[in-house]
């Protein structure tokens, strides 16, 4: 008997603690969509409302009329992080292909390699690498924020992890008996066969590479190529000050794009970080 | 007609290339390139020529005494304890509710979904955001402060350095806790139910199941989550920088924006921003070379210990027996 009590005192717990921490996911986007949809009088006087006013094209006028471009930020930033996403899967398959099917010399000590350059962030080396894009003239190309990735260890890595149960050396050797040249074999074979695990990381590596700000941030100084964080880094600027509603608008542009993107795809995104966590 | 079998060995290393050659291009070649930018007189906007330093080790000198990246390290740290310890402490228990079969969560998909979001969210786009949350005079706390009486006039939170920083913790906690909740649900998972079937025919309290089950068999992915937590938080530049651009009076500065501020903001003194990056550059390191550690194929690990050990022995062997010989 009190052990039910006690129990029915601990679900109540579990639920509250719930409810509380979806309130705290939820609320701010909220706050923020509705506030793009008020002036900035009614923000003004109260900047709390649960419901939506009508100002949203007033926002969007004055939003747009201003440096921000939110159509130019999303095309940017969606070249780039395709660009990025297509190299760093494509190659990084490639890798892990080379070293699981093929057996070279060296390909154990390569493997530890990866392993020891996993970690190490792109980040503190950006100097050189700033120095060196700018001495070659290359800042404002969009080809040096995607090239890169064509060297992900991370990737390689989970690839390799699932390559090597599910890719099985039968297929690739009678594929070869059948006439099959080595890249046809990768590209036609292997590739489908890997399609689970590219569907997982291609979200992962997108959306890194859409949120990222510093890299860009660093190499790109033309307005035209900004991607869509450095666009809204805009609006914390002195032109939008005290326009309140447009600058919650531009915030949600950016954010709403993901956020739906998220509903249809959370199944998969929880599913991969799981697994990435699970090291084989 | 006599074969030989064909060796396929070549198409290892032309498989391999591509990403060989990305990696001394794009990671090598400025890593080096930036340890020699450490070295010298290398500032200013748009030069090329510089000059190794007569004291090759000025540089960091210069920064190691430098009290903002004093400010800047000790920041970081800061902040990242904080948001780590209620993080994992958070990411724990929720992982513990929703792995326990004894509470039968409903709707647990759906929770696991809304607590993971933030992390979605473009860093950016939220630093922004909170920014126009604590605003003045009118932001959604001063209205909150003001309607419920806690505050007579709005406050200017944001000049506050403390509020500054408590911000840039909450929202990093608030960012990552859904993430290592999933991780240590996973890790949960892997434990053996039997283990749990066991504890609970035994008659051990839920208390005694988490502190006494489920913590020690989680050592592995607890100590996986805190190295890249760690290597993450160490490198924090997207939310402080668009927050409050480190202020007020450095409050929120951190070691990454300081390096951004070194190199690109103004003074463009490349060469102290290189110092500093590889002053993080090692201590990076030492919280990889952990990380490679424990993620090493345990396995291998072991075989690789195992053959050490008998070739020792063999060695040993050898010896003794070259002694008895010439005994």
């Amino acid at each position: 008997m009190k052990s039910k009590r006690t129990s029915l005192a601990l679900m109540i717990t579990i639920y509250v603690s719930f409810a509380i921490l979806t309130v705290l996911s939820i609320f701010p986007f909220w706050l923020m969509i509705v506030n793009s949809t008020r002036s900035t009088y009614e923000i003004q006087q109260h900047a709390i409302s649960l419901v939506p006013s009508n100002f949203l094209m007033n926002n969007l006028a004055i939003l747009t009329g201003k440096s921000f471009n939110p159509i130019l930020g999303f095309t940017n930033s969606l070249i780039v992080s395709v660009g990025t996403t297509v190299c760093a899967l494509y190659f990084s398959t490639m890798t892990a292909y080379g070293v699981v099917v093929y057996d070279w010399k060296y390909r154990r000590q390569f493997f530890s390699f990866i392993l020891a350059v996993m970690m190490i962030p792109a980040q503190i080396t950006m100097i050189g690498f700033y120095q060196m894009v700018y001495s070659v003239g290359l800042t404002n190309n969009f080809l040096m924020l995607i090239l890169p990735a064509i060297a992900s260890p991370t990737i390689v890595f989970f690839m390799r992890q699932y390559m090597i149960p599910s890719l099985s050396l039968e297929i690739i050797q009678s594929a070869r008996i059948d006439g099959a040249k080595e890249l046809y074999i990768f590209n036609r074979i292997a590739l489908p066969i890997m399609k689970p695990a590219l569907a997982t990381q291609a979200i992962f590596c997108f959306v890194t590479s859409w949120n990222n700000l510093f890299t860009p941030l660093i190499l790109l100084t033309n307005q035209d190529k900004y991607t869509m964080p450095i666009m809204v880094s805009l609006l914390n600027g002195d032109i939008y000050k005290t326009e309140y509603g447009s600058v919650y608008l531009g915030l949600t542009l950016t954010v709403l794009p993901l956020i739906i993107v998220y509903l249809f795809l959370s199944k998969f995104i929880i599913a991969g970080v799981a697994l990435g966590s699970v090291k084989g | 007609m006599k074969r030989k079998k064909k060796s396929y060995a070549k198409y290892g290393y032309l498989f391999c290339a591509p990403f060989v050659i990305a990696w001394l291009i794009f990671s090598l070649y400025p890593t080096i390139f930036t340890v020699l930018l450490s070295l010298t007189d290398f500032k200013g906007l748009g030069k090329v020529v510089f000059n190794f330093l007569d004291n090759p080790l000025q540089n960091f000198e210069t920064i190691l005494k430098n009290p903002s990246f004093k400010t800047a390290f000790k920041n970081t740290v800061v902040m990242w304890v904080l948001n780590f310890i209620p993080q994992i402490s958070l990411a724990l228990l929720l992982a513990a509710w929703f792995t326990d079969a004894r509470y039968k969560i409903k709707g647990a998909g759906f929770f696991k979904v809304i607590f993971y979001m933030p992390n979605i969210i473009t860093a950016a786009t939220i630093a922004i955001l909170f920014n126009k949350f604590f605003g003045y005079p009118m932001g959604p706390v001063n209205d909150i402060f003001t309607t419920l009486g806690w505050a007579e006039k709005p406050i200017q939170f944001l000049q506050d350095k403390t509020v500054a920083k408590g911000v840039v913790i909450f929202v990093q906690f608030w960012m990552w806790y859904g993430n290592t909740m999933i991780v240590l649900i996973s890790g949960v998972l892997g434990i053996s139910p039997e283990i749990f079937e066991a504890a609970e025919v035994d008659g051990a309290s839920r208390l005694q199941t988490f502190f006494r089950i489920t913590i020690p068999n989680l050592k592995t992915i607890l100590l996986y989550t805190l190295v890249t937590s760690l290597i993450g938080g160490l490198q924090m530049f997207d939310i402080p920088r668009l927050f409050l651009n480190g202020g007020p009076d450095n409050g929120t500065l951190t070691t990454s924006l300081f390096i951004y501020n070194q190199a690109f903001s103004g003074s463009y003194m490349y060469n102290r921003a290189s110092a500093a990056s590889m002053i993080m550059f090692v201590v990076i390191c030492g919280a990889s070379a952990v990380l490679f550690f424990i993620m090493r194929d345990k396995d291998e690990a072991e075989l690789a210990k195992l053959v050490r050990k008998q070739e020792k022995e063999y060695r040993k062997k050898m010896k003794e027996m070259q002694k008895g010989g010439t005994n």
